[in-house]
């Protein structure tokens, strides 16, 4: 907008996406996920000054130390020094500590890249579908093809048939849930495309790609980020799960859940190998969630349960 | 007082009611008195109170209207009575007797027992207010049954014997239908059927009419003053039309930001009514007097349609779709300067008629064109510019997420000016609206919705349209945005030398903006004529029909309602 047109500017405007903020920032479930979450953030960006050592790092003679345990550590490289272990060593001799946090890392990134991936490639799915009819029956029988495949049943095979890489798992976790976004985002354009103001578009002889990205994609916004943030906590937990199993990151990469996995058979004598990496997993989509939940009942009331209007 | 009470248990509720009616005497006992009601709205609305300082009284047997325009608190004052406010909003003080029982301070059990039985509501959509998934008869019969009438022979008898009372001539049939099976006149006499199923004192009507067709409001309208003579059942009728106010009400009480601006009997307060709202309401209904007799324009048509037939195809790949005919080979031409109006009851396919000369839907046959230029059957005209529209709901023709700048020269832009032009003709279109031009840079929250219309006339305005065509663009405005709006059209028309094509189920409206009207039925062009022969010697039984249906009467009985 020129600063020409702005001369006569009264005391106060605003778009309405202001107010929306605002009332986001206001919710209580939003200000503590979001809280949480940029804690999590923070370890995941400053994890080397967080009290940590290289998470590969190994002391086959120093294994299985109990939490909080004092010892010398000599790596195989045989650098040796003095620390303290907040949540002990593994079974190999490794700070389990360090690969919790170096953890989180993994589990952000994937998330982000799950998310992203699946909101726009689902997204241009469910805009495409939803503005032209020709395309809609072909485009949405895929997506309910891809949802009659179980997702991890899917994502296993894809991370099988290839080999394992981010980029392999991003797009593995992704593609199960592009159905629900194409889905979502569809039905937003279908109620949305015959309504006044985009008539009146089509009526100033406004071109289709401008329709669909100044009249029709806002209006599928909010549904799209109150979808996103959930795929975000399903994305860091199938991550978990694939690792887990054994078919995601290779064990020597610290996610949380290799860790679960390495500390598995040491169950009995050390369970806080799985409780721990257990907790902050579930920390993490407890945090998104309520994030997700917050953006719900700000952006689109009427679904929330507690959100009575009058 | 004749209300019956129905036979069956809950002998306490009765009991107690008898013996509160026996103490006052028993001419003075009003059905309803609202006494110095006030409900608050939260904090963060445009005024303190829904309602304030409200007082009210019905007697048996009586119709008394709330009349008021949008956010006068005439919906709160009802729903206050049946107990149903929101939670958001509190009664702060007073209070509402229904037969001498204060139902504020009552609580949710009780009420629940009183409402049906003493007290019942009929909605503006009956679509919603009925269960969709269960058939009519059953929904009047569980309210009976609910209300403790036993025996499922009898429950069903007083179901056939209410349905024929609201004048079904099958009521066996209505019983077993589903309400989607039924029209909207006829969903409505079913949830009349429902209220008085259990013979209640009082019955209020939350615009009932609203959404119905002229001649279906004439049908209501007519069933309820009967049921009252019948029952003596006590109406408290809501509703923002005077036509209908005057039609049915024995008092009137006037609401405006949710106080009582004057009450009295219907035929004083709308004949010679004391304070200026009252009277401004009342000036701003159009008359049924037509606007001018003059000749055509002796100009070049700018919209000529020739036998355009359309037809909706609903159904499935497998064959045996049900084909609705929207259009039945219509002929219309609007010269330069001249107003057509098309008026029809919903499902006349006037709208799509618009839609297909809009260029927003295709058509089957026959031939639109505008300025001389055919238009694509299926894609419409082809310069998009000489046609632009004025829709129906304002609140949802405006992008909530453009400033209306930016709304403004989307066109003008799309056509090829510069931005620098067309921003200085969306300030000249703010000020032909009568809009300041610090309004450009809003966003449409911040706006009403007769300054909405506003807005959506510059933008139609600013692609510079030879035709404009304004689908029922003043039907959901209140009657005195309404008249500023219809003005606005018609001055705009003039300076502009625009064709109006003008959608309207209204013939008010039509009669003060049209110079001809054609009046559409089931597709078909029944009548077309100028305006003052179609309104005032009607040819078309149809017509004659819509005409003697429009609350409020004909030319002269208008005439002598406002100035007799």
């Amino acid at each position: 907008m020129s600063s020409t047109t702005l001369s006569d500017r009264p005391e106060r405007i605003e778009p309405p996406w202001r107010d929306t903020l605002r009332r986001l920032g206001r919710h209580g479930g939003v200000r503590v996920g979001g809280c949480l979450m940029l804690l999590f953030v923070l370890a995941a960006v400053f994890a080397p000054h967080l009290y940590t050592i290289d998470p590969s790092a190994m002391d086959p003679t120093q294994p299985n130390l109990p939490m909080g345990a004092h010892a010398t550590f000599v790596d195989l490289g045989g650098a040796s020094f003095e620390r303290w272990f907040p949540f002990g060593t593994d079974g190999m001799g490794r700070d389990v500590y360090s690969r919790v946090v170096y953890g989180t890392r993994i589990s952000l990134i994937v998330g982000v890249s799950v998310c992203l991936a699946s909101v726009l490639a689902g997204g241009l799915v469910g805009l495409l579908a939803g503005y032209f009819e020709a395309l809609d029956g072909p485009l949405m029988r895929v997506m309910d093809g891809l949802m009659a495949i179980p997702a991890i049943l899917l994502a296993i095979a894809l991370v099988a048939l290839w080999q394992v890489s981010l980029a392999t798992l991003v797009v593995a976790i992704a593609l199960p849930d592009l159905p629900k976004v194409a889905r979502v985002v569809r039905a937003s354009v279908l109620s949305v495309k015959t309504v006044a103001f985009v008539e009146a578009a089509r009526m100033m002889s406004t071109p289709r790609w401008k329709i669909l990205l100044r009249h029709i994609l806002p209006a599928a916004l909010p549904p799209l980020a109150i979808q996103g943030t959930f795929i975000f906590g399903a994305a860091i937990l199938v991550e978990a799960v694939l690792s887990f199993l054994g078919v995601g990151f290779s064990s020597d990469i610290a996610t949380w859940g290799n860790i679960m996995a390495d500390g598995r058979n040491n169950f009995n004598i050390a369970p806080h190998l799985v409780l721990l990496p257990g907790a902050f997993l579930a920390l993490t989509i407890v945090a998104v969630n309520m994030l997700g939940d917050g953006l719900r009942d700000v952006l689109d009331p009427k679904s929330s349960a507690g959100g009575r209007q009058p | 007082m004749s209300a019956r009470r129905p036979a069956g248990k809950a002998p306490r509720t009765v009991g107690s009611d008898r013996a509160q009616r026996r103490e006052g005497p028993p001419e003075a006992a009003p059905v309803l008195s609202i006494e110095n009601l006030s409900v608050r709205l939260p904090q963060g609305g445009d005024r303190p109170h829904a309602v304030r300082g409200m007082e009210l009284r019905l007697d048996p047997g009586e119709i008394v209207c709330l009349l008021g325009e949008s956010g006068s608190g005439k919906s709160v004052i009802a729903h206050a009575v049946m107990g149903l406010l929101p939670a958001a909003l509190t009664i702060e003080s007073g209070a509402v007797r229904v037969l001498g029982e204060d139902v504020a301070a009552m609580d949710a059990r009780r009420l629940s027992r009183l409402r049906g039985r003493r007290m019942s509501m009929i909605f503006q959509e009956p679509m919603t207010a009925l269960n969709p998934v269960q058939r009519c008869g059953r929904q009047i019969e569980e309210m009976l049954l609910v209300h403790g009438v036993r025996g499922r022979a009898e429950r069903r008898r007083r179901v056939l014997e209410m349905l024929a009372q609201v004048h079904f001539d099958d009521p066996l049939r209505v019983y077993r239908s589903y309400p989607h099976r039924l029209s909207g006149g006829q969903r409505q006499r079913v949830m009349i059927a429902l209220a008085l199923a259990l013979r209640p004192a009082l019955l209020i009507c939350d615009e009932p009419t609203t959404a119905l067709d002229v001649t279906t409001q004439a049908e209501i309208l007519r069933l309820l003053l009967e049921l009252r003579a019948r029952t003596g059942t006590a109406i408290l009728f809501i509703t923002h039309d005077i036509g209908v106010a005057r039609q049915i009400a024995d008092r009137v009480a006037v609401m405006r930001l949710g106080a009582m601006v004057e009450t009295g009997p219907a035929r004083d307060v709308l004949q010679s009514p004391q304070s200026d709202y009252t009277r401004m309401l009342i000036d701003a209904v159009p008359s049924l007097e037509p606007r001018r007799g003059g000749g055509r324009p002796a100009t070049a048509p700018v919209l000529a349609v020739g036998g355009l037939c359309n037809a909706f195809r609903q159904g499935s790949w497998l064959g045996r779709g049900k084909t609705t005919v929207v259009a039945d080979r219509i002929d219309l031409e609007i010269r330069a300067g001249e107003t057509l109006g098309v008026v029809g009851e919903s499902g006349s396919g006037k709208s799509s008629l618009a839609r297909c000369v809009a260029g927003l839907a295709p058509f089957d046959s026959g031939s639109i064109e505008i300025a001389g230029a055919p238009a694509h059957r299926r894609r419409g005209p082809g310069a998009g510019r000489d046609v632009q529209m004025v829709f129906q709901d304002p609140y949802r023709s405006l992008n909530p997420r453009l400033s209306v700048l930016e709304s403004l020269i989307e066109g003008p832009l799309n056509f090829g000016a510069s931005r620098r032009d067309a921003v200085a003709r969306a300030r000249e279109l703010m000020d032909r609206v009568r809009l300041p031009q610090s309004g450009l840079q809003r966003y449409p929250h911040e706006f009403s919705g007769g300054q909405r219309q506003r807005i959506c006339i510059a933008r139609a305005l600013a692609c510079e349209p030879r035709l404009l065509i304004a689908d029922e663009a003043v039907s959901a405005l209140d009657v005195s945005v309404q008249k500023q709006i219809l003005d606005l059209l018609e001055d705009i028309q003039a300076q502009f030398g625009l064709a109006m094509l003008f959608i309207t189920h209204d013939l008010r409206v039509a009669a003060r903006l049209c110079d001809r009207i054609a009046v559409m039925q089931a597709g078909r062009i029944v009548e077309e004529g100028s305006a003052r022969q179609v309104l005032t010697a009607p040819r078309a039984d149809y017509t004659r029909q819509l005409v003697a249906a429009i609350p409020g009467g004909s030319p002269d009985q208008a005439a002598e309602y406002r100035y007799g």
